[in-house]
């Protein structure tokens, strides 16, 4: 966006103590499944905040709690304690705003609904008018590279084009925050290398923040800007790593000295994660 | 999930004979033409059995010599047979649909239509019914324990006990007619619409549903948008089952009215005078009528399942 005039008068954003504030911070969560004997501890002691347009993976072993955590700041489920914060208001509010997307693990598309109307699903619910819908998921498609599918049904595409099109319909009402949950788990590394790819251009084209939960090192250290690492029983953060490659990323640069010093860095967090035990 | 191979049937419609041909290529017709021929044969085969006996002490009054081809013909031509043959039945049958006035009393097309109307009347209350009751099941959780136990119990009552309940309570009120029969058929009906509907607004699976709440959609968007679609697949079958129930219904219900009008009249009076080929052809007629309607079902379930993608 071209800041005008007035924008660059405003004294706020002159001032450099003055940084925009956390888009997603987290303090002393924690969370409790279950009460007495049964009782799992699922997150504990999380300290976390990302800023606007970080792009953040989550990574650790299954039963870690980087699902429970991504499902805290969705408001799918609430902390038992500590205090969280999205978009300078609480994880419900955020979620009545709609101002996050979410792709889960599957697809999740409406068999009974073309890609357009799948697309177009939460526009329906925002109650946008009907051009409208059709100008964001035109747009949502050209993005993750599916124009010329909408007629399409679930069923006739295969398993990379649909977990696009869930990324598309999260992408659609133009959220400011992108939380996912391991979309790319279930493809073939040779999709996965490909959505990768085109995430990162997304990302970088876009002001989009992203949490992204994978259990993929060579994944999480070519898309991220930070790797939250953690560690289960209980779920907890054992490291956040600084991912500082160049912004421009291409998958060849998987093979430089900087990327596998990156990636040597998260594999040695997840040992000492496991160390605990 | 592999890319569709599209296989377009004909564009161009080739002629009836050769259509004909290709599905009894197919093996579609054949084996339907199998197993009506079968019927058929046993059906002609039973006639001889059951009035064999009649037929014998008639020719043997005429002389002790007769045939096995006379009493073959003897038994098919029989004037009030204890099992007609086919052809009776479907002279019968085309006698009283093609040949005869629509306003006269013994026309079947009047009869069927008597029958007919308080079906779909029935049908369409108790689908409601069943889909009013599934809805309470699923969003009151209250309802949901107490209401499947009367819902079960309902159907365990012989249909036979209540059919003339229904039609006396409703009488002494003033209502005759179409409305009780169809209160009748609605009541059968509305079982297998519940059972399914139950089952199919509770079938999105939970990423569904969260999805919906990351959009905190309403209640009733997730109604509309998520759980009415997705139980389509679980309506249809139960419509199918409820059109058919609903057709015996309104045929019950026409029993104990003293058998005016309609295809379960023309089975009693058939019954009771001993008119085995009226009998037959009512018999007949509704199985045809229940056919259609479950036609019907399946064309609008052929529908739905086009808009919603075609392939479930």
């Amino acid at each position: 966006m071209v800041a005008s005039v007035e924008d660059v008068i405003q004294p706020h954003s002159l001032d450099p103590a003055d940084v925009p504030h956390p888009l997603v911070a987290m303090e002393n969560l924690a969370l409790v499944f279950g009460t007495g004997e049964g009782a799992v501890t699922a997150l504990t002691n999380v300290n976390l905040s990302i800023k606007r347009h970080d792009f953040v993976s989550l990574i650790g072993p299954s039963g870690c709690g980087k699902t429970t955590l991504l499902r805290v700041v969705a408001d799918l489920v609430k902390p038992t304690s500590g205090t969280i914060m999205v978009d300078g208001g609480t994880p419900e509010q955020a979620r009545l705003d709609r101002s996050y997307g979410y792709v889960f693990q599957a697809p999740a598309l409406y068999p009974w609904r073309n890609v357009r109307r799948n697309v177009e699903l939460p526009l329906e619910i925002m109650g946008l008018p009907k051009t409208e819908r059709q100008e964001r998921s035109t747009r949502a498609l050209e993005t993750v590279g599916l124009a010329g599918f909408e007629g399409k049904f679930p069923w006739q595409l295969s398993g990379g084009m649909q977990q696009r099109v869930s990324i598309a319909r999260a992408m659609g009402f133009e959220p400011e925050l992108l939380l996912m949950d391991e979309p790319f788990g279930a493809l073939d590394e040779i999709t996965r290398d490909n959505l990768n790819l085109h995430l990162h251009e997304l990302w970088k084209r876009t002001q989009l923040t992203v949490i992204f939960v994978t259990h993929s090192i060579p994944e999480a250290v070519f898309l991220s800007t930070h790797i939250v690492v953690m560690s289960p029983r209980p779920g907890r953060i054992v490291d956040v790593i600084e991912c500082d490659l160049p912004y421009d990323r291409k998958l060849d640069m998987r093979e430089t000295p900087d990327y596998l010093r990156i990636a040597h860095k998260v594999r040695d967090g997840l040992r000492a994660g496991h160390s605990y035990e | 999930m592999s890319a569709p191979v599209y296989a377009p049937e004909a564009a161009v419609a080739p002629a009836l004979s050769t259509r004909l041909a290709r599905r009894l290529h197919r093996g579609r017709v054949l084996p339907i033409i199998t197993v009506l021929a079968v019927l058929l044969a046993v059906w002609c085969a039973g006639t001889v059995y059951m009035n064999a006996p009649r037929s014998i002490e008639m020719l043997e009054r005429q002389g002790p010599d007769w045939t096995f081809q006379q009493l073959l013909d003897a038994t098919w031509s029989m004037d009030r047979p204890v099992v007609p043959t086919p052809v009776q039945v479907f002279t019968d049958i085309w006698q009283n649909t093609v040949e005869r006035e629509i306003s006269s009393r013994r026309s079947l097309i009047f009869h069927s239509w008597v029958t007919l109307s308080s079906t779909m009347l029935g049908f369409a209350m108790g689908t409601v019914l069943g889909i009013v009751i599934a809805v309470a099941m699923v969003y009151v959780r209250t309802l949901d324990r107490s209401l499947m136990p009367w819902v079960i119990a309902s159907q365990t009552v012989p249909i036979l006990a209540i059919a003339p309940m229904i039609v006396v309570v409703l009488g002494n009120i003033g209502l005759t007619g179409v409305v009780p029969k169809a209160i009748i058929s609605s009541y059968l009906s509305f079982f297998p619409v519940a059972i399914g509907m139950v089952k199919g607004l509770r079938s999105p699976d939970p990423l569904q549903l969260d999805l919906l709440s990351t959009y905190s959609a309403t209640r009733s968007q997730t109604f509309w948008k998520l759980r009415w679609p997705a139980s389509m697949p679980f309506l249809f079958p139960s419509l199918k089952i409820g059109v058919a129930l609903a057709l015996v219904g309104a045929i019950v219900g026409e029993l104990p009215t003293g058998a005016q009008a309609g295809l379960g009249a023309r089975l009693l009076t058939g019954s009771y005078y001993g008119q085995m080929v009226q009998l037959w052809s009512a018999l007949v007629m509704s199985a045809v009528l229940a056919l259609l309607c479950v036609f019907a079902v399946t064309a609008a379930e052929k529908m739905v399942v086009a808009a919603h993608g075609g392939r479930r």
